[in-house]
């Protein structure tokens, strides 16, 4: 990549990034409770700099509690989270983001309403002058925003346009950007392509991937794992509040991981059922056909099965 | 930096530009500026009453809506302010009536020194804006019931504490107290240009224009409130809060202070406003600035704010309170039933939104 340290020589945010494949948190057990509630039991996954782990997991898994927890918007209550070797409780986002952990939310990236650069150093304004006269570095913000996105391959041809005249996937985009140029080490992603189409959504993979070849941590939420499988190193399935395990992704085949997140068997009899309740249904059919396919797949076990019963 | 998996192939950055992007540049940079609208509609106000009516544009006539203009375009701006942030303030109107009271009370009933008096009620003014920021942010209502419920109290005491302390409503005869022309210099001064000798100012008794101070304050107004937006740090996280709360506080923009500042903004103008009015009238009104508050809004809005938050500008609104001005003083010259301009008000509002949204959806169209 001739194009990763752009930027970085021309600021002093955050601290710097490790060398690829150190470990930058490393979670062991780790729960959370919400009264007598078991939102997530006995959790454990790395990150490590220069690789994407990825999340996975179906509505409710506790994917979103998983990254409150690691984000510092919520605190948990058993297990470890270790960064850079030292344990960490965080009371607050501000004290993830201290230590270079960043989070970009699906929705929540960005104002729509206000100009791509304005967006892309809101909350960390450069300024220049002092006292009465301390006014925004216009110029300077416009011009690094402008290499910035397009270091990470968004050209824009004018940067004030109002962020949210960019699709979807530029937004995620300019906020991911974001991120890294402000020092992020480790980036969490919380379904960056679950809006997306499947364009939008192959374009921020690619800067998925270019944050990781930039040596960042990156933890990618999704449901997706047709979006995962790509771009992950590492893959971390969670069901009902439980870790299903981790894999490498010499260990885990994409169908492999389809099964293990639609839950095979579980799948399997809702087809069935769905089958029995519509038998003409266009969804019905294409779902059996879906699960049929899959389960198939692996070639082996799940051959006894007939698909037209 | 080293790459642990293969990264996929990076295409050429031009390559990957949504080729639409940029096509609506020309046009959009005029729609993006808030106050194109307003502007426009001035002018066009400004000309049918100047050759409808024969006082209108005339130096005497002008003074008038001037003045008129000038002291609703100090509270439009910082309702503006407020309404980019995405908040309201429906105290605003009474507020100015409850700080000429005060310090007209504090004048005319105990004889306190005028710049004491002053300071007093700009104390009071900036602790009720504190308290509906604080309100507003702690609770999570919305700015509309809870700054509803302030107005009400403000218009309440207005009437009966000041009934308790001079059984009457109106505060008069307060220039005995002390330093009294030094504050009145401040807010009450006005400048007389005679500008007779120009060739369509054909009457030489009307050939004086009187500017007070209230538009010397206006315009510092304007300048410093689009100061802020446009070039600080504040003004970027006033259209943050506004635009998107939650996108704002997640990128570290403090959201609290942010906007419990513009309550206190508002606060200061309708003090602002409140003296002005004080000392240029000389008399303050248990009544003055009810029903106000609404007409800063419509400037706002007017003057291109959205009401949904996160868009809009200072001269937009300054230019929305100049067309209220005008409007409210054209109907005078032209002997119309003053109750027209209600009507006239609702229509511009609705005018305004249905062009605010249709801007609104083209910013935020999402291709």
């Amino acid at each position: 990549m001739s194009t990763d340290v752009v930027g970085q020589g021309d600021h002093a945010v955050g601290p710097q990034l490790p060398p690829p494949g150190t470990p930058i948190i490393e979670v062991t057990d780790i729960g959370k409770t919400y009264g007598s509630v078991i939102a997530l039991r006995n959790v454990s996954t790395q990150v490590k700099a220069g690789e994407v782990t990825c999340v996975l997991g179906d509505n409710g898994a506790g994917k979103s509690t998983f990254i409150k927890i690691l984000a510092g918007a919520h605190t948990h209550t058993s297990g470890e989270f270790v960064v850079d070797g030292e344990k960490r409780r965080f009371s607050s986002p501000r004290e993830a983001l201290a230590l270079g952990i960043a989070t970009v939310y699906q929705d929540l990236a960005v104002v729509p309403l206000m100009p791509v650069w304005r967006n892309f150093f809101l909350g960390s304004e450069v300024t220049k002058g002092a006292g009465p006269w301390k006014r925004l570095d216009i110029a300077r913000m416009k011009t690094i925003t402008k290499s910035e996105l397009a270091a990470m391959g968004i050209d824009l041809r004018d940067v004030e346009q109002p962020i949210g005249t960019l699709s979807g996937g530029e937004r995620q985009c300019v906020a991911i950007a974001r991120a890294v140029y402000f020092g992020a080490r480790v980036l969490i992603l919380d379904e960056p392509t679950a809006a997306l189409g499947v364009r939008q959504s192959g374009v921020v993979l690619k800067y998925v991937a270019k944050a990781r070849d930039r040596g960042l941590g990156v933890i990618f939420i999704s449901h997706n794992p047709h979006h995962a499988y790509p771009v992950g190193d590492r893959f971390m399935l969670l069901r009902r509040g439980r870790s299903m395990g981790n894999f490498g992704k010499s260990e885990l085949s994409l169908d492999d991981l389809v099964q293990m997140m639609a839950g095979g068997a579980e799948l399997e009899a809702l087809s069935h059922e769905l089958a029995r309740q519509m038998p003409d249904s266009e969804v019905a059919k294409n779902m059996e056909f879906d699960v049929a396919e899959t389960l198939n797949a692996p070639a082996d076990d799940a051959s006894s099965e007939d698909p037209g019963s | 930096m080293s790459t642990t998996a293969a990264p996929p192939p990076v295409a050429a950055p031009e390559s990957e530009r949504d080729e639409r992007v940029g096509r609506y540049a020309g046009l959009a940079a005029v729609l993006r500026r808030p106050e194109t609208g307003a502007l426009v509609a001035a002018i066009v106000i400004f000309c049918y009453f100047s050759f409808t009516t024969t006082a209108f544009a005339l130096p005497a006539g002008a003074s008038t809506w001037i003045f008129f203009s000038s002291s609703f375009a100090i509270m439009a701006v910082a309702v503006a302010l407020l309404m980019i942030g995405g908040e309201f303030d429906l105290s605003a109107g009474a507020m100015t009536g409850t700080t000429g009271l005060i310090t007209g009370i504090m004048m005319s009933h105990w004889h306190i020194n005028v710049w004491v008096s002053i300071a007093t009620s700009l104390v009071a003014a900036l602790a009720i804006g504190l308290v509906n920021g604080l309100l507003v942010m702690k609770t999570g209502l919305p700015s509309f019931i809870v700054t509803l419920g302030t107005f009400f109290v403000l218009r309440g005491l207005n009437l009966a504490v000041v009934k308790q302390i001079i059984h009457q409503v109106s505060v008069v005869d307060f220039q005995e107290a002390p330093g009294y022309n030094s504050g009145a210099q401040l807010f009450g001064s006005k400048v007389q240009i005679d500008i007779g000798w120009l060739p369509w100012v054909k009457v030489p008794s009307t050939g004086i224009l009187t500017i007070y101070s209230a538009t010397w304050w206006a315009i510092g107004v304007i300048v410093i409130a689009t100061w802020v937006l446009q070039r600080t740090r504040a003004g970027n996280w006033i259209f943050a809060v506004g635009g998107a709360q939650l996108s704002a506080r997640q990128v570290g923009v403090p959201v609290f202070r942010t906007k419990v500042g513009l309550f206190m903004t508002t606060a200061f103008a309708g003090w602002m406003v409140g003296m002005l009015s004080l000392f240029k009238t000389t008399t303050a009104q248990s009544t003055t600035g009810v029903g106000a508050e609404f007409i800063y809004i419509i400037c706002a809005v007017v003057g291109g704010c959205l009401l949904t938050g996160g868009y809009g500008s200072a001269v937009g609104a300054a230019l929305g309170a100049l067309i209220y001005g005008m409007v409210y003083q054209g109907i005078i010259y032209h002997n119309w039933d003053s109750d027209w301009q209600y009507a006239f008000l609702g229509v511009m509002l609705l005018g305004a939104v249905l062009v605010n949204n249709w801007v609104k959806t083209r910013a935020e169209r999402v291709r």
